[in-house]
């Protein structure tokens, strides 16, 4: 792990994804003393994929393990939040999730609004998901649907290095409960730099990835990279994409899609997630709903409706790569 | 001592091992991919308990099974065909490594959700109250897992009714890469099974002798009415916790005490206070590894899954 610890003026370090979410947990335990970081193998060991490493060192026992256990890990980070501590807590993949989705949703979602903001719960729950080769049926799930139809929780996925950092420091800067969801396959990814110490964000807003006027596509997570690649070969044939990624999606940038697809008028949303009830449903009846005039009907593409199969070549038929994204943008713009 | 049981185990235990250490070696070539976890070092609770599996039986095992699915006699070409995502593997490359899954074999499958076949077993224990069989479950499940709240539901819903349900935990002392002994606040985890009003006991797991005679004992109770018992089983795995782990977190002794105690080195000592001949002992590494290349090879020559099946067996 590269010295992640924060300089007193901002500056830009070389990390990946991985290290830049080491870069922000530091950041957040340094500069407040509330937090606490704890989950499964996230102190001694350093994390399953070494992204807590250091911090059980640094920050003693305010950073430790616990046992197997969801329930308690969502369930006491609910309580210490009520009692004005400012949990970061693990759930090592968002397929975990489940065995404790109670804590969340009947519990975490509902502290501030059943007491009329006399208690509040600023968890910060940190996730990953996604499909990675040779991953089981219970460890590739993309689950932020689930999650963003439980109103009072905060949901975003960053993609980029960059945001991977700003949008945890955001999470555990909000007075909400936030779910951060990051991507195992990209923790070691390609280094770049990325500012530490910047001034802290509030929850929300969207990265343009590419401008362009023949069609919007909106798109979050890992699926980002295949995206920009398909609208970087369809560019070469002279179709022009708007690539929007959501890194936040609640609070989601409605006006802005919105004003996007009206200046296009063509609306996609790609997701890892599979299509049915996936958030991109949303997406597309927001813009509906809206009466933005569409030139074609919305594309909405993501894994199909399926359980996700172990042997790669049953995936690779199933995952759209850019190849599929392209193909399926180009014969729906066509149409 | 008679030396042809301990020699029978140690032809089981290397053929449970000589598996793995093939499976090892595909997913360092990457012929395999993903995540893969193995028991070496821990046959000897699989090993013991497999003659104990009767016909109605179900087995519940977890994403660290492969040596459950070959105890319950799952063929190994189908095992390294399913791990190697072949259209031949024996869930025809759905499953993989962590999903193994033969109920034809009695073996209802692994689970990569720790603690999650616990409550499914008591499930089929309760089916078989009302099928006529005389069925015994056997849920499998290591030490961390009984931090997990299905475990603890299971284990109540399973003494309350009396179900037949064997809870066996093997226990190697690592929940990933922590401790146990850190994450509880008794360690002697069998203990617990007097809290749910019924009978557990903690047993050295790399004596098939001894989860014979004392596993046996649970499942007889189980058969004849008594309801559930906790086995936990002393074991150590001799690998990271999955192919992958760097397993820095050892500590100091306790690969040394783990090489003594481990099922081939227990089972050597055996053999050879009972005057079995080195050559007969070495014999059965042999034979399993030329099993296990042989299996092997049959399933790399196979096809892979065929992705137009992939969306295929989702609904009836
Ligand atoms: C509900 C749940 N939480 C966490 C995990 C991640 N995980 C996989 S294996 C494992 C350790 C399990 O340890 P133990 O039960 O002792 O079994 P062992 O791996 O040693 O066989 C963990 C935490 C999971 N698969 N499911």
């Amino acid at each position: 792990m590269p010295d992640t610890s924060v300089a007193a003026r901002p500056e830009a370090r070389e990390l990946t994804y991985g290290e830049a979410v080491n870069a922000a947990l530091r950041r957040c335990l340094d500069e407040r003393p509330d937090t606490l970081l704890y989950g499964e193998d996230i102190a001694k060991p350093g994390g399953v994929f070494g992204v807590t490493r250091g911090l059980r060192r640094d920050f003693g026992d305010r950073v430790f393990d616990t046992p197997i256990s969801e329930s308690a890990i969502l369930g006491s980070a609910v309580g210490a939040a009520m009692l004005g501590r400012r949990p970061i807590v693990e759930i090592m993949w968002v397929d975990f999730s489940l065995v404790a989705f109670d804590q969340v949703v009947n519990q975490l979602a509902n502290v501030r609004y059943v007491s009329r903001g006399e208690l509040t719960a600023p968890v910060t729950i940190r996730t990953q998901q996604g499909s990675a080769p040779g991953a089981c049926a219970q460890h590739s799930q993309s689950l932020e649907a689930l999650f963003l139809h439980v109103p009072g929780l905060r949901v975003c996925m960053p993609w980029t290095a960059q945001d991977a950092y700003d949008l945890l420091v955001a999470a555990v800067a909000s007075d909400d409960p936030v779910l951060v969801i990051e991507n195992r396959t990209l923790y070691p990814a390609g280094k770049g730099p990325v500012a530490l110490g910047g001034p802290v964000q509030t929850p929300g807003g969207l990265r343009v990835r590419r401008e362009g006027s023949d069609a919007t596509v909106v798109t979050w997570g890992a699926m980002t990279a295949r995206v920009l690649a398909a609208a970087a070969g369809l560019a070469d044939e002279g179709i022009s994409l708007e690539v929007l990624e959501t890194v936040w999606l609640n609070p989601f940038p409605t006006d802005e899609i919105v004003a996007s697809a009206t200046r296009t008028g063509a609306l996609a949303v790609v997701h890892e997630a599979n299509v049915t009830g996936g958030f991109g449903a949303e997406v597309v009846a927001r813009v509906a709903g809206r009466g933005v005039p569409l030139r074609v009907p919305p594309l909405r593409l993501g894994l199909p409706d399926t359980r996700v199969p172990a042997a790669p070549s049953l995936v690779a038929g199933l995952l759209p790569g850019p190849d599929a994204v392209a193909g399926s943008v180009r014969d729906w713009l066509r149409t | 001592m008679d030396g042809s049981q301990p020699l029978a185990d140690l032809r089981q235990v290397w053929r449970m091992r000589a598996f793995e250490e093939r499976v090892r070696e595909l997913r360092l070539a990457g012929d395999a991919v993903g995540s893969i976890h193995l028991g070496i070092g821990q046959e000897g609770v699989a090993v013991g308990a497999s003659c104990l599996i009767g016909p109605d039986d179900a087995v519940f095992a977890t994403y660290r099974g492969h040596s459950w699915a070959i105890a319950c006699g799952v063929e190994p070409e189908k095992l390294f065909a399913e791990i190697l995502g072949r259209a031949t593997g024996i869930n025809g490359g759905r499953g993989g490594s962590a999903h193994l899954t033969a109920p034809g074999y009695r073996f209802f499958g692994e689970n990569s959700i720790v603690g999650a076949g616990a409550p499914i077993a008591c499930g089929a224990a309760l089916a078989g109250r009302h099928d006529g069989t005389d069925r015994v479950a056997l849920t499998v499940f290591g030490d961390g897992a009984m931090n997990q709240g299905a475990v603890h539901e299971a284990m109540n819903f399973a003494a309350a009714f009396s179900l037949p349900v064997v809870f066996l935990c093997e226990n190697n002392s690592w929940s990933e890469l922590t401790a146990i002994d850190e994450m509880v606040g008794e360690p002697q985890l069998w203990r617990r099974a007097a809290g749910y009003g019924m009978p557990g006991e903690r047993i050295d797991g790399n004596d098939p002798e001894q989860v014979r005679d004392r596993l046996g004992d649970a499942f007889e109770v189980a058969r004849e009415g008594g309801g559930p018992t906790l086995v936990e089983a002393m074991t150590q795995r001799l690998v990271g916790h999955y192919i992958g782990d760097a397993d820095q977190y050892r500590r100091p002794g306790e690969r040394e005490r783990d090489a003594e105690n481990e099922p081939v080195a227990l089972l050597t000592r055996r053999l050879r206070d009972a005057g079995v001949p080195d050559d007969e002992i070495a014999g059965t590494e042999r034979a399993a590894r030329e099993e296990m290349d042989a299996a092997s090879a049959v399933a790399l020559a196979a096809p892979p899954a065929d992705p137009a099946t992939a969306k295929e067996h989702l609904y009836a």
